[in-house]
Order: C-alpha cells, then structure tokens, then sequence
C-alpha cells in the first residue's frame, strides 16, 4: 500500500480550495494525484470546523461568490453536495440611530435610497451599469494564463491579442473610462456618482478588504471590482453562503477529487520540496518520509514556497530577493461569536430583513480612512470596519438549536502591533470588535457564549497563510495579471522544472474562486499534452 | 416625498388612485412599474383597447417620472440637454423631446410642459435625476423630482373631452392639442394637458396626491353618460404600437444603461431625426450628431406591417425567406382596429438605405405545437393609425 | 474694438510663453495676453520689503529640454542654467546626508545602501529615459490612433521592451504603478534616504509615500533630469522666464499684460475669439489656453458650450495644492548645526522618515495641518548675491502638506503655520530667528488667488495616473485640442504635467502647426 501510494504522477501541497480544484481537474485527466496538507482538516482557509460541541461553521474564509461557476460545473460539485444560496442584502448603521439598507428586493432598494438621496438612486443605475461594463471585461481574463510580456513565443501574443481585442470591444471613452477606474481610488470613483456619505461609505466597503490600502488609495475601486465580479446564479455581485459553512466547498472539491481517484493525506506537513538537477522530484515531509512525484505543485503562497519549503540554493536568487519582497502584509482580522440568541439592533424595526445580510457600522469614508491610517502606524483600528454576518439564520447546521453564529471580518488589523502580539493583545482587539458592535445591539454582548478571535498571527499559524494575508499576496498593480506573483513567473510554471504554482498568489488572486488552481491544472496538462479538462469561461454574449 | 424607515415591508407602492383601481381589478393582474404597483390588464383586455379607440379609458400614469425645472437658467439649460429647438416653446404649451449622451445616444425621451415663465415639468419614461442634475452644472436652475408628489390620470378616445366636460371641465373643447390649462372639477384644482401616449383624443390630468380620489370619482360619476373603463398597460402597449410611438428602454436600449459597445442607439438610427436640430446651436450629442450625420445610416427603427395574421413577439428579419438576417422586431401588436400585424423594428441598412424586401421568420404555437412561419413585411412611414379626430380642435361631441 | 490675429494664447506663464514663440517662429501672428502685470506665472520673481528677491513659486528646477532651448534659442537670450546643486537631507542629531546625481554620503549611512542608491538611481533614470516617447510627444490615443500615436506607442514598445532588457522591463512594469514607498523599502535601510526621495515623488502632490502613483510622480521627476541636474533659481540667467520673453518678443509675439480674459467667445461649436474683463473683444483663427483646464471650461468656455459628461468631467479633475511656500527676508546667514556655508547652496530637506512624511501627509487628508511639516528649503542668495542687500539672505521654502480648506480664522491660520514653520526649522537652524526681517506665506489659498490655479495646485491638477497621458486632463481633451473647434490648451495641466519642463507648451504648439491653418 505504502510503496504504490508512494509513486504519484502528482503532489499537490495544501488541500485549501485551490490545491483541491487542481488535483481534482489533474485527476480528472488520469493522473495519479495526492494531496497533503499539513493540518488534521482539509480547506485550508475554506473550512468548517468544530471547535465547540455543536458549533460547525466556517473559520476563516465566510462568504462565496467568486467561485467560478464553470468550475462547480465542470467538478459537478453539486452532485457533491455543494450548495451556494444567494446573500443579496447589505446594511451600515449611521451614528445617529439610522441606517442605510441595501435590500435584496430592488424597489425596496430603490427606495431605500431614495430616502436617502433621491440624486444618488438614479446615480445608482449608471454605476451598476458601470461596474457591470468592467465585470464582464474582467471575467474574461479570470479563467485564461497571463501573457508573458517578456516572451516573443505565439502563444503569448495570442494571448495579449485576446486582452487587446476585449478592450477594443469598448468604446474609446469607455477605454479610458475603465483605466481610470482602475487607477483610481474607491472613494473618489464613488464620488464621481453619489454624494450621500452614508452610501458612499457603505458602497466602499468592500474594496478595502482584506487590502493595504485605504478608500482613498488609488487602485482601491479595482478591489471593489474584485468582490463585486462574482455572481451566485445570475445576481451580480451578490455573496453566497455555502450551505454547511465554506467546508462545504473544500469538502465537495475534496469528494469529486476523490470521485476521479484522486488521495488526500492530512497532518502531512511539507519541510521541502525535493530538487534535483534544477528539476524537481518530490517532496520531504516533515515526519522526514520522502514522497516522490513527476511533478510537483505548491498552494502555499508564493513567499512561503520560495522562502521555507524550498532551498535558495534550487533558485534563482533574483527569485529568491522577489519572493522575499512579495507583498503579503496581513490587514485583516476575524472574529466567529457564539451567541445565545439572536441579537437585536435598535435601530432596525422588528423584522427587518437586513439582519439576514451584511452588516457594517462604519458610516463615512473619513472614519474609514482614518482606521486605515491607524494600520499604517501598525496598530488596529481604534474604530474598524466590520463586516458582520449572521449566517445561522440561514443554515440551522452551524449552530445548536435556537442559538446563533456570528462571523465578523474586521479590517484593519495588524501584522504585528508594537512589541508583537499577544494574546493579552489579541483579545483587547477582540474588545474593540465586540464594543462597536455592541454600541448598535444593547443585548449583543450579554448573548456571546464564546469568541474565536484571530489576528494574522493566528490566521498564519493555523492556516499557513504568510502574514494572515487573505488573498496570499496584495492585489495592487505590481502583483496583478502579469505581475502576479512575480514578473516573468506568472503562468504557473515554478522556476524549476516540473514544479508549478496554483495558490491564491498567481493570476487571478485571492477569493474563494477556485481559478488559480484550474488555470494552473490547465498549464500542467499542456505540458503534459494531456487533454484538458479545465472549463473554458461561461460568455454571456 | 417622506419615505419612512418601514417602506420595506410593501415592496410595490399605492398609487393615489390605487383603490379605486383595486375595487375594479377583475383579473388581479398587477405589475410593477416604477416602484408602484399598476395593473397590467383591470377587467378585459378587448374592452379597454376598444374604450380608447372608440369610448374613453382612464389609466393611472403616476409612476412615471416627473420633474420639475425651475431658474432664470431653465431656458439655457433645456437648451442645452434636449436635441430639439424648443424656442417657440411658450407657457401654456407642451413639446415632445429626447436627449442624448455625449455620443448623441438616446438617454430618454419625455414630454416638456412650460408652465411659467422659468418653469417647467420634463416627463420621462425612465429615471432621470442623475441625467438632468449632472447637466446642471454651470446652470442657474434648480430640478426636483415630483414623481411622487403629482397624481397623473390619462383620460384618452374619442369621448374622453365629452365625458372631461360633463364631469365638470369648462371649456375643454378649446384646448388645443399640446396645450395646457389650468381648471378647476368640483372644487379640484387640476391642470389638463391634451396630451397622450394613445395616438388617440385624450388628456392627462395633474392633480395634487390627495385629490386623486375626488378626481377620479368625479370621471367615473359621468359612467352613465358615456361608457368609460378603467385601462391597464397591456392596452396601452398596443395602442401605442398603434400609434407608431417607441418606447426608449423597450425598442432599443437606453444609451446610459448600456453595458455593451453599440447597443445604443442615436436618434436618426430610431426615426426621431425629426426632433434633432443641428443649426439650434450647442446642446449635448450635437458634436457626435453632426459627424453621425455626415455618415450614411448604419440601421433604422423602422414601422413594418408583417402580412397574415401569426402572432408576432420576437421575431428576426431577413432579405428573403432564408436568407440573410437584417433586423430584428422589438415590438408588436395585432391592431383589432386595422386587422393587421404591426410591429417596429430594428433594420440595418445597406448603404444607408433600408433592405428592398423584408421577411420575418415567425416562431408561434398552436396547443403548444411550436410551428415556423414566414411572411413579407411592408415598411410604413407614417403612423399606423392617426385618426382625425385625435387634432381637431374642438373635437367631435358625443 | 476688433483686432485681427491668427493666435491668442492666454497666460503668459512659461507653457503660454513656449507655445505662442513657437507658432510665432512658425510664422503665426501670435498675441499673448497676460492678466497680471508680470511674465511668467509661477515662475515669475516676487520681491519682498522692497530688496529681498525671490523667484517665485518654483525655487528650483531642471533645465528645459535642448530641443526647447535650441528651438527657442535661449541660450542666445541669456538662458543659462544654474550650478547642480545636491539635496541634503537633514538629520536631528546633525548626520546629515548628502544626495547628489552619482554620489551619496552621510555619518550613518551603510555602505550597502550607498550602493544601492547608485544602482536604484541608475535603474530609474532608464526608466524615466525608456518613458521619453510618452513624456515628449502628445500623449496618444488608445483608439482611433494617428501615425504619431502609433509611433510613439511603438517607440515606448522598444525602449521598454528591448532598450531596457528582459529583466529590467519586467522590473518597470512591476514597479510602474505602485507606491515609492515599496520601492524604497526594498531597495535601502537608511530612512533618511528613504525620507528624502519619498519627498521627491510626492512633492507638489496630495499623495503620501504609500499612496499608489508615487513611482510615477517620481519618475516624472527623474525625467526632467535627464535634461541636467537640478539647480536653484536665483535671478535672470538662471530664470527661464527672462529669456523665454525675450525669445518670443524676438518671434514676433505680442504681449499684452493686464488684460484678463473673461470669456472665450465661441459660435457653433468653434472658438473665434477672446472678450477681456475690460469688455474688449479680440478676434482669432485659434485660441490656446495656458490657464488651468478646470477654469478654462468652467470659466472661460462655460457650461452651454460643452457636452453634460464632458463638463461633468472636468468638474471631476482632481487637483488641490497641499505646498505652501515661505520667503524668507534674513539679515544673516542662517547657520544649521553641523553643515558648512558652502553646503547651504544645496537643497535641503526636512523629511526625516518616510513614516514622517506620511504623517505629514495624513493631516490633510482632513483638512488640518501636520504638527511636523516636510520642508524643502533654498536659500537662492547664496547663488546670486543681487538677491539681497549685502550681507543679507533670503530663503525659500516649500511646505508640505498643507490643507487648502483649514477652516477657521484664515489670519489665524497663516500665524500657526508661521511659527510652525520657524520652531520646526530652529531646531535644525538655531539662529533662524534672530535674523528674521520679513517673510511672505502663500498658501495653497494664496496660489489660487494670485495664480488663478484652481484650489492652488502647481501641476493644475494631481498627477495621479488616472489624471495622466491620455487622460490629462480628461479624455475628449487630452491631445490638447478639446471639443471646440480652434481652442487649444498648453498649460501643465496637460500631458505631461507639471515643472518648468516647457513641454505642455511646445507639445500643443505642434499639435496646432499640425491640425493646420485653420486649426
């Protein structure tokens, strides 16, 4: 058993939601495939686990929109057992007592923000369709390899041919107009549209998660574009929960690996990956077992892949000083609360929907600037900005009978405080959550039973990913497309041979979305002149 | 327009005369329609057509956008966003528009009351703030939206001055069409416009929100009289179609919520060249307009009568049976009056000229059956329907 | 009164002068009106309590390009430009470190970082170099392209790609974009280097060290460089102004001062002439607007004339000075601990950490001002003795980042920034304030009102990337012709910006000698 297991046409390391979505589409196309991951629980950042006796739910990661569809399609993860239900509202409570509500129906919607700008309602239908203009430019480039712009081969012309082409589809004022929203900041595109503060806060939000950067950092409205590109059976833009919390997605990809002969080992922790003769041969666990393979691919993010589990003696020592100066600064942090019950929130009239969608509490842009000013001096926000969701309304699995679950992402947090973390400081971070949340529900802190609360600190030791950075790696322009993770190794292909890269630090980056580890599958294939069995992109034209 | 923080729980507003209308819904066939909930046919489908061809049918027009214009900068500011030379515009009077982006693209098309000297209500088919305040800057004029704050009633055919008079308007008759007067009904202040989307008789009556129950009671006291039915929008769409008005959103897409190059439209390419002025001076578009103008016409929304009687929806367009496909049907209706299948549609010409012949491909069913038909179209220029009686001023008594 | 010309250019600054001398030497009847009663907008000299002469805003530059000098002859006209001059930047404890072009020294600097700052510099001047085809010709379309479009984009194409190597293009196009401030912590440890050139990127500009953009601005900055190094302004020779006004009297260009154009007169979409604030109407084949982009559509053109998106975009530009200057009258030398008086020739900066210069910047993000200003200071009489009396000094510096809408008492603001200034710069200067005579503060406030730049910005308008090359000032309007017919725009808030580079101001010369006759 041992010595035939010990034989792999592949090793994949890291069964978190990319390493899976590869080694199922290499297993997919007849190879023999393994995945090991180094902790007791396969997902990586896209797991549910059971920390406290009835309490499943998902650690890390929480919502899912990116997933690609043609990915769900191609795996049949419905078949198992992977269901995404669409989360189509979003709120933020103002300071004086009243909100703004972003409502799933669209005449409420509407409405909704007319009684706050009747301007900004109208303003809202020439955004929506703005943004959608540039999603469906992005959406072309998710599933398809970067081009190389320092190689002369066809391939890589046909490729920058293709993104031409796209551009060209718009008009020329659109051209500009989509360059200028890509260099420009959340809070001053938003400008361009609305003009009350509220809705500006509330609809820039998004594009500073999970980013060091603020709203008004220039290249902060493509974030934005990067949470809002994804669409759960047609809502655009809109966010999923997976029923069974985000390991159901792990754990479906897990199955249809399984289905097409695929193994995983978990508690298999990787201490290098075997080079011989500038190709690579397998990998060394830690455990020191020797596992050998033809071909090798690392989900860890770029830095830890080229810093820890392999020798700089192996690489390229410009890869090496790249590797060590790739961005991946955490500036996130996540709290998952236990609640006796429903908490209630006194601005809302009883039974108001919003509770059932994203909840914000930071109600102008200057307040979120100035949380990400105090990330700059490396401290968290003294008033962050939380997006809060309370999932087991949805799904009774997360949480025992009548009690409640909260997840809380906060931004911004820092790599390390002052001095270094600590749990004393851990939890006084943890404190300046649940205070701000608690200054919206009266009855919020008297319901918590308990409070998982992780820094990057925790999220890099639990999850392995370098400085709780959630995408592995920042999404600014020096680590997109051709860029990503570095300049000249941006189509999957590591600096040896038979080695590739399939994590969340290669085009197109982070998100549960499942695209880095196809493209990736896709690459190793060719190589290979196996058929390809990674799905095209779904076009809507 | 007070919206509270309940709104949420209805997700279709009343309008003003919602329960009246309510009360006569036989079918319970409601829609939304900007927010508000409208009633897509109220009792028969048949009868309400025919109330306005040949009787009198009230529809409930508040939903649609309105809004009011006011400054010592309204003239110059209209000026410049409409494509039309208003300058004959006068108080009192009422004008058709459209406006376009800076690519000369259709963004909306409205009607533009003058009601003062700096005053003026702009009535859109679709939302329009953003548009007109984004076009304020550098103007003196103030714009506010009173979609909400109006209660409008169209009271449309032949009859409908008739049944306006004997409800209590004086002196209609002398109303002519495009005007506007301000008259009191039973106590009810109300300014009448002769103006309408049915290509028949009619008028549009404005009222304030809390008169909107005494008005409508007041037209439906004079049922004895004349036979009057309340009508939905599924007959207001083919007498529309009828009348050979398009509809922007519906016909051809709007140019600021397009998403995709080219699926906008320019006046010319929808048959309304007629309301472009390129001498009238600057106004939006005109830049792009000249230069279009220049060019030979790349398609055209175009009034086609589609022979035999096979139901149309959507349908493409060829050169010949079989052959080459050169357009596509946005809308249509079977006319009761005309007995005819008409339908507008979209037809790209070939050096600026439309296609000699024009073939539609008709998919249709029978008991579910799905069969193709195919059936020659006839290009019409002008209106399928334009009845005398529509202009005369005054208009025949009944 | 009607006058017939072929060109008026509006704004005598530096870009009106470049533009209306180079159509004049085309043979164009050039009239260039001016609505101060000086030449050479920013970079005209201010004098302060009758003897203490300063050089305006701009206290140092680079020279102007040999194409623009040789053009234009200026040298022949006097043009010459001033000693290179080093930057210092200043330490608490007195180590100062001396940046120079190919050299760097300092007490505490590692010899590592020494290295690298040759190789760093190095690297980014050929960036800067491979980025010519875009900073010196008009910036091209992304559709529609003209033949010069199309080279400039080839030309761009080769510098990048084969000029620079596989490697050094890869490092261009991860870099290009980004903020200075990875940049800086990659390559160097001393932070008062890092300090120093984070001030460069963002000087002039509503961005902090951090903010994205910043690589650009800099590299902005290195391109003027390649015409030579930087030197201080300090009177005739060294001032472009003086000789450019000779060059265009020379061409034939007619100068007017103190007239000041109200309205830009347009019939059917084509711009024919000028009215002044005096009523007087000058008639004209053509039109070029060296005032700010902003005011020339808002104000000058108006609202009717324009289409809604595209005077909406202009209202849009981004643009708001966040630099005051302070002149200094001295009745002295000022003596900084630890440099020598021939080392105060130099540039010297105040801008001890990059975290520094971002705090600086945080405060006016809200409109307030930073405790801890960056500093930039010159003292121009050590280069020309006529800039004061005998034995006396003036001093120039740029103070950054000041807010433009403080609030408040604007007295009261203007005494809090003084003293702000002066305690800040007596820590490094202990006898700066035993020889103050007098001093000038302007404001951003103060530069829109005397420069009619729009909220006071030196570039009219931020050189982020969105404001940048085919978007500068907006699209519809960024090849320097705009949607009037005949009316064309050369200031710097067009491609490529800001700096007495000139180049807005021949680049739209050639544009219009390009459209023709009846451009």
């Amino acid at each position: 058993m041992l010595l035939s297991a010990n034989n792999y046409d592949v090793i994949v390391i890291g069964a978190g939601h990319n390493g899976l979505t590869n080694a199922a589409f290499l297993a997919k196309a007849g190879l023999h495939v393994l995945v090991v991951e180094k902790n007791s629980y396969t997902g990586g950042a896209t797991a549910s686990r059971e920390l406290y006796d009835g309490w499943k739910y998902s650690n890390s990661s929480y919502v899912c929109s990116l997933f690609r569809p043609e990915i769900y399609n191609a795996l049949d993860l419905g078949r198992h057992g992977l269901k995404v239900i669409p989360l189509t509202s979003s709120m933020t409570f103002k300071q004086d007592g009243d909100y703004f509500g972003s409502y799933h129906n669209p005449n409420v919607r509407r409405r909704e923000l007319m009684r706050h700008s009747m301007r900004d309602a109208d303003a809202a239908i020439r955004f929506d369709a703005d943004i959608m203009r540039w999603c469906k430019l992005i959406r072309n480039f998710l599933l398809r390899t970067p081009p190389d712009p320092g190689s002369f081969r066809p391939r890589d012309a046909f490729e920058f041919a293709y993104l031409m082409k796209k551009f060209h589809e718009l008009s020329e004022s659109k051209i500009y107009e989509f360059i200028r929203f890509f260099t420009m900041s959340i809070a001053e595109y938003l400008e361009n549209y609305f003009e009350n503060e509220t809705i500006l806060a509330h609809y820039s939000g998004g594009s500073i998660i999970g980013t060091g950067l603020g709203v008004y950092s220039p290249g902060t409205a493509y974030v934005a574009l990067h949470h809002a590109m994804g669409d759960v059976d047609g809502n655009i833009g809109a966010w999923g929960f997976a029923r069974g919390g985000m390991g159901a997605v792990s754990g479906a990809l897990a199955s249809a690996l399984q289905a097409h002969g695929g193994e995983i080992r978990t508690d298999a922790e990787v201490a290098k990956i075997l080079v011989s003769g500038n190709r690579t041969t397998g990998v060394r666990l830690t455990s020191g077992e020797e596992l050998s393979a033809k071909i090798v691919v690392s989900n860890l993010d770029a830095k830890r892949t080229f810093t820890q589990i392999m020798d700089e003696s192996d690489l390229p020592p410009k890869l090496v000083e790249r590797a060590r100066n790739f961005k991946i600064r955490g500036s996130s942090g996540k709290l998952n609360i236990a609640l006796d019950g429903m908490p209630t929130f006194s601005s809302l009239p009883k039974g108001s929907p919003l509770t059932l969608g994203h909840m914000h509490f930071t109600d102008t842009l200057t307040r979120l600037e100035k949380a990400y000013d105090d990330w700059k001096d490396d401290r968290w926000s003294t008033d962050p900005y939380c997006d809060v969701l309370i999932p087991s309304q949805y799904d009774p699995s997360l949480a025992p009978p009548g009690k409640h679950m909260m997840t809380v992402f906060v931004q911004y947090c820092p790599v390390a405080p002052e001095g270094g973390w600590s749990d004393d400081k851990r939890d006084q971070f943890g404190q300046t959550v649940i205070d701000q949340i608690a200054d919206y529900s009266p009855d919020f802190k008297n319901l918590i039973l308990h409070a998982e609360i992780r820094t990057p600190r925790e999220l890099e030791a639990e999850i392995g990913l370098t400085e709780g950075n959630i995408f592995q790696g920042e999404l600014t322009f020096d680590q997109l497309l051709f860029n990503r993770p570095f300049p000249g190794y941006a189509q999957y292909r590591g600096p040896v041979r038979n080695m590739y890269m399939c994590g969340s630090s290669t085009h197109p980056g982070g998100g549960v979305m499942g695209a880095p580890g196809a493209n990736a599958a896709r690459e190793i294939l060719r190589d290979l002149k196996k058929p390809d069995t990674t799905p095209a992109a779904f076009s809507d034209d | 327009m007070n919206i509270g923080h309940e709104h949420f729980r209805r997700a279709l507003q009343h309008t003003p005369f919602h329960d009246r209308i309510a009360a006569l819904s036989a079918t319970e066939d409601w829609t939304g329609w900007n927010g508000y909930k409208v009633a897509r046919v109220v009792d028969k489908l048949s009868t309400e057509y025919f109330a306005v061809r040949s009787g009198c049918a009230v529809m409930d027009l508040t939903p649609m956008e309105k809004y009011r214009i006011t400054g010592n900068g309204a003239r110059e500011y209209l000026d410049r966003l409409v494509t039309r030379n208003i300058s004959k515009l006068r108080p009192g009077r009422v004008t058709y528009v459209i406006w376009c982006n800076d690519e000369g693209k259709v963004i909306d098309d409205g009607t533009l009351f003058q009601l003062g000297e700096y005053d003026y209500r702009l009535c859109a088919q679709h939302h329009q703030l953003d548009w007109l305040l984004m076009s304020a800057t550098g103007f003196d004029v103030h714009i506010e939206t009173e979609t909400h704050d109006v209660a409008a009633l169209a009271v449309q055919g032949p009859t409908s001055c008739s049944v306006l008079t004997a409800a209590g308007f004086d002196k209609l008759d002398q109303l002519k069409p495009f005007g506007i007067v301000d008259l009191q009904c039973k106590g009810i202040p109300v300014t009448v416009s002769r103006t309408g989307f049915t290509g028949d008789l009619g008028y549009e009556l404005w009222v304030k929100p809390e008169d909107a129950l005494n008005l409508w009671d007041a037209v439906f006291d004079v049922r004895g009289l004349y036979d009057i039915h309340a009508m939905g929008l599924d007959a207001l769409e083919m007498v529309r179609i009828e009348a050979g008005f398009i509809m922007p959103g519906f016909d051809f897409n709007t140019a600021e919520s397009t998403i995709r190059n080219g699926h906008d439209r320019s006046p010319f390419e929808v048959g309304l060249g007629w309301v472009v002025n390129l001498d009238k001076g600057h106004f939006t578009g005109r830049k792009a307009l000249l230069a279009e103008n220049s060019r030979p016409a790349r398609r055209r929304l175009t009034k086609i009568v589609i022979d035999g009687n096979k139901p149309v929806r959507e349908a493409f367009l060829y050169d010949r049976k079989n052959g080459e496909q050169v357009g596509e049907v946005k809308c249509a209706t079977w006319s009761p009056v005309l007995k005819a299948n008409l339908a507008l549609a979209d037809i790209d010409c070939v050096n600026g000229k439309l296609p000699p012949k024009l073939w539609a491909r008709l998919d249709y069913q029978r008991e579910l059956k799905w069969h193709t038909a195919w059936a020659e179209c006839h290009v019409q220029s002008k209106p399928f329907y334009n009845p005398e009686h529509r202009s005369a001023t005054p208009p025949p008594r009944f | 009164m009607t006058e017939l010309t072929d060109v008026v250019v509006i704004g005598a600054g530096h870009n009106g002068l470049v533009c209306a001398t180079y159509l004049a030497r085309a043979g164009r009847k050039v009239l260039c009106l001016e609505s101060s009663d000086t030449l050479g907008g920013m970079s005209a000299p201010r004098t302060i309590a009758e003897n203490y002469h300063f050089s305006g805003l701009a206290h140092t530059a680079n020279p102007v390009s040999a194409a623009i000098r040789r053009d234009l002859k200026l040298q022949r006209f006097g043009y010459e430009p001033g000693k290179a001059i080093e930057t210092i930047a200043l330490d608490l404890e007195g180590r100062h470190l001396t940046i120079g072009a190919n050299r760097i020294s300092g007490d505490a600097l590692s010899e590592s970082d020494a290295k690298s700052y040759i190789k760093f510099r190095k690297q980014y001047l050929a960036f800067a170099k491979a980025m010519r085809p875009l900073f010196e010709n008009k910036a091209p379309r992304l559709k529609h392209m003209d033949f010069a479009d199309k080279a400039s984009f080839a030309m761009l194409g080769w510098n990048i790609r084969l000029r620079l190597g596989r490697d050094t293009m890869y490092e261009f196009l991860r870099v290009a974009a980004i903020n200075i401030y990875d940049v800086l912590n990659e390559a160097f440890d001393d932070e008062l280097l890092k300090g120093a050139i984070a001030t460069d990127a963002v000087m002039g500009s509503a961005m902090g060290p951090r903010t994205p953009g910043t690589v650009l601005t800099w590299l902005q900055r290195l391109h003027g460089e390649l015409n030579g190094p930087m030197f201080v302004q300090s009177g005739e020779r060294s001032q472009l102004v003086h000789a450019l006004a000779q060059s265009a009297e020379d061409a034939g260009v007619t100068i007017r001062l103190n007239a000041h154009v109200e309205k830009i007169l347009i019939e059917n979409g084509k711009a024919f002439g000028v009215k002044l604030l005096n009523g007087e109407v000058l008639e004209a084949r053509t039109i070029v607007s060296n005032a700010d982009p902003r005011a020339t559509f808002t104000q000058l053109v108006g609202a009717p004339e324009l289409d809604t998106m595209f005077a909406n975009r202009v209202t849009q530009i981004r643009g708001t000075g966040v630099v005051a200057k302070l002149h200094l009258a001295l009745s002295g030398i000022p003596e900084f601990t630890g440099l020598t008086v021939s080392q105060l020739s130099n540039r010297l900066l105040i801008a001890p950490t990059m975290r520094y210069v971002e705090h600086a910047f945080n405060h006016s993000k809200y409109d307030q001002s930073s405790e801890n200003p960056v500093l930039e200071i010159t003292i121009p009489s050590l280069h020309n003795d006529a800039m004061a009396p005998e034995g006396h000094h003036v001093m120039s510096i740029n103070i950054a980042f000041v807010p433009y809408n403080p609030g408040g008492d604007r007295e009261e603001q203007q005494t809090s920034l003084f003293d702000k200034v002066i305690a800040q710069l007596g820590q490094y200067c202990p006898n700066l304030k035993s020889l103050l005579v007098d001093h000038e503060l302007l404001t951003p406030n103060d530069i829109e009102r005397e420069y009619h730049a729009v909220r006071g910005h030196w570039h009219h308008g931020e050189l982020s990337i969105h404001q940048s090359f085919m978007m500068r000032p907006l699209h519809g309007a960024a090849q320097y012709d705009t949607p009037i017919e005949s009316l064309f725009l050369c200031g710097a808030g067009n491609h490529p910006g800001g700096g007495l580079t000139g180049l807005p101001g021949r680049n739209a010369a050639r544009r219009i000698l390009k459209l023709g006759r009846n451009a």
